[in-house]
């Protein structure tokens, strides 16, 4: 076990001793040079606020309530635009229809929404979901139309002639799997702009937790090192949750595609 | 039993920007007998492919029509396996799942279907492949696994576009073989389409040779060559001779 560990600390030795300078050079900096806790706190001071978020335990609720933000956001996204986009790609009076809606809505800056996401939501965890999902919606709707525009047309023929014929069947067991790498890429943007917009609700007091919120308040205290924290914090989140989603993706629905040249 | 009639089929495409019409075929008739070998011989671009996706349901026509045991052939169905000129496997099945495809969507479940599958994956000889998935594959096994799906759903006719179009020599002579022993062992009509005069007068009963664009019936042309057949036995190269100056014709009168 130990063994192990040393081995891959060897193996790795480049990107652990880049970390390792980096982390000496900060501390360096934020001691003798910046000598400002307020411009720049210490390695040292961010690694003290983080063991004491730890101990009275609100890092965990933040965490939680950060998470179901997030989950209220992604799973409206999903339920709402992978349908959307789906009846668009086959359906050609859809698209027609639904474009234009689509089109002016899009540009819009999900942040433009969080006056209306209080207004029709309260200050609640659905308001910073609703956020979360504006910010997601049109990415997986418009990955998923497009991963269905560019199903290979002889697939779809040589489903029909397999006895495939009925618009449902095909959409499961053709259009579905043929267009899920650009759907799976969809969602994925998806989850990064939902992650920025996930943190400006919750900046904004649309709820009164979350790690937004938290570091929100933390500048006004002036505990600049809380800051820091909570925002190396939502980047290795943001890092977990797309790995994780990557990692699962790969090896259950995109195995088919591994080796492929794209 | 699969008994194909083509009756004075002709198809014209209209450009929708300009209006401009492309005639690519032209009263199209002949017969296919039960368990007959036809292939559909003729140059580039006069119709070929366009005839066999109306006989699969996929193109329509626009006059003329295509029966199979005397039904009209207006919509895709299981009863005509079609094999596609580019390669149609499935990416995302692997080879048995695609082999099942069929079998699946008549409602059988996962594990009957790949049992019942087995045999049509020994007669391409891809078992050890079972696994592998299309992009796994070479371009000749691809088609052989993409035969094996068509003849899973037990077709009465097996429409072929030029299958063998994108393999080199040595592997195409190969699977010409393996089809016709496909052809000896299971009871289907194939109409195949080929623009390759070798591979039509070794394959086929008759060959339907058909003009330059529009696409019309040239000659209908018997091969009386005993099988199994030699590819380079006197009478094969008369043949060949024959047919190779019927499209040399169609060559110059365009
Ligand atoms: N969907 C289509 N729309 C317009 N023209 C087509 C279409 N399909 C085929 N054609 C035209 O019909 C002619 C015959 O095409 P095709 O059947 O593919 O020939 P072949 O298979 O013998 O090479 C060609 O001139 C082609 O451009
Ligand atoms: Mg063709």
């Amino acid at each position: 076990m130990n063994f192990e560990f040393i081995k891959t600390l060897r193996q790795k030795s480049v990107e652990v001793l880049s970390v390792l300078s980096v982390i000496i050079l900060w501390q360096f900096t934020a001691d003798f040079i910046v000598q400002n806790k307020l411009k720049l706190p210490s390695f040292y001071d961010v690694a003290l606020s983080f063991f004491s978020v730890i101990e009275s335990g609100s890092i965990f609720t933040d965490l939680l309530v950060s998470l179901l933000h997030f989950g209220i956001g992604i799973i409206a996204a999903f339920f709402i635009g992978l349908p959307l986009g789906i009846a668009m790609g086959w359906f050609k009076k859809t698209s027609r229809a639904v474009d234009p809606i689509i089109e002016v809505l899009r540009p819009i800056p999900p942040l433009a929404w969080i006056p209306f996401a209080m207004a029709w939501f309260g200050l609640t965890h659905t308001a910073a979901g609703f956020v979360v999902f504006v910010g997601m919606i049109f990415p997986i709707i418009i990955n998923t139309y497009s991963g269905f525009k560019n199903i290979p047309k002889v697939h779809v023929e040589a489903a029909k002639v397999l006895g495939c014929t009925k618009n449902l069947d095909l959409i499961r067991y053709v259009a579905l799997p043929s267009a899920m790498p650009s759907i799976i890429s969809g969602i994925r943007i998806a989850m990064g702009v939902g992650w920025m917009c996930l943190v400006a609700a919750e900046m904004f007091g649309v709820s009164g937790d979350g790690l937004g919120y938290e570091l929100w308040q933390s500048f006004h205290l002036h505990r600049m090192n809380f800051v820091l924290m909570y925002m190396l914090l939502l980047g290795f989140l943001g890092l977990f949750i797309d790995s994780s989603f990557r990692y699962y993706v790969d090896a259950k629905l995109l195995r088919w595609k591994a080796g492929t040249v794209v | 039993m699969g008994r194909v009639n083509v009756k004075n089929v002709s198809r014209t495409f209209q450009k929708k920007e300009d209006g401009s019409e492309t005639e690519a075929l032209e009263n199209i008739s002949f017969d296919v007998e039960d368990g007959e070998f036809v292939c559909i011989l003729g140059p580039s671009g006069c119709g070929k492919t366009t005839l066999l996706r109306i006989a699969a349901g996929l193109e329509t026509l626009s006059s003329g029509e295509i029966l199979l045991n005397g039904e009209k052939t207006t919509d895709p169905d299981p009863k005509r396996g079609m094999v596609f000129q580019q390669y149609s496997l499935f990416p995302w099945r692997t080879v048995i799942d695609n082999i099942t495809f069929g079998l699946e969507m008549q409602g059988i479940g996962k594990k009957e279907a790949r049992k019942r599958v087995e045999k049509y994956l020994e007669l391409v000889g891809l078992e050890q492949f079972r696994k592998s998935y299309p992009h796994e594959l070479s371009g000749g096994m691809q088609q052989r696994a993409a035969i094996a799906r068509a003849l899973a759903n037990e077709p009465e006719v097996l429409l072929m576009d030029e299958p063998f179009g994108a393999l080199d020599a040595q592997t195409r002579n190969v699977l010409q073989d393996e089809l016709l022993k496909i052809w000896e062992h299971k009871h289907v009509t194939f109409l195949f389409v080929t623009h390759s005069v070798d591979e039509a007068v070794f394959l086929s009963d008759r060959i339907v040779v058909m003009s330059a664009r529009p696409g019309r019936v040239k000659e209908i042309i018997k091969v009386e060559l005993p099988r199994p057949r030699s590819r380079t036995s006197l009478e094969a190269n008369r043949l060949r001779d024959h047919v190779l100056k019927l499209l040399e014709e169609e060559r110059y009168t365009k």
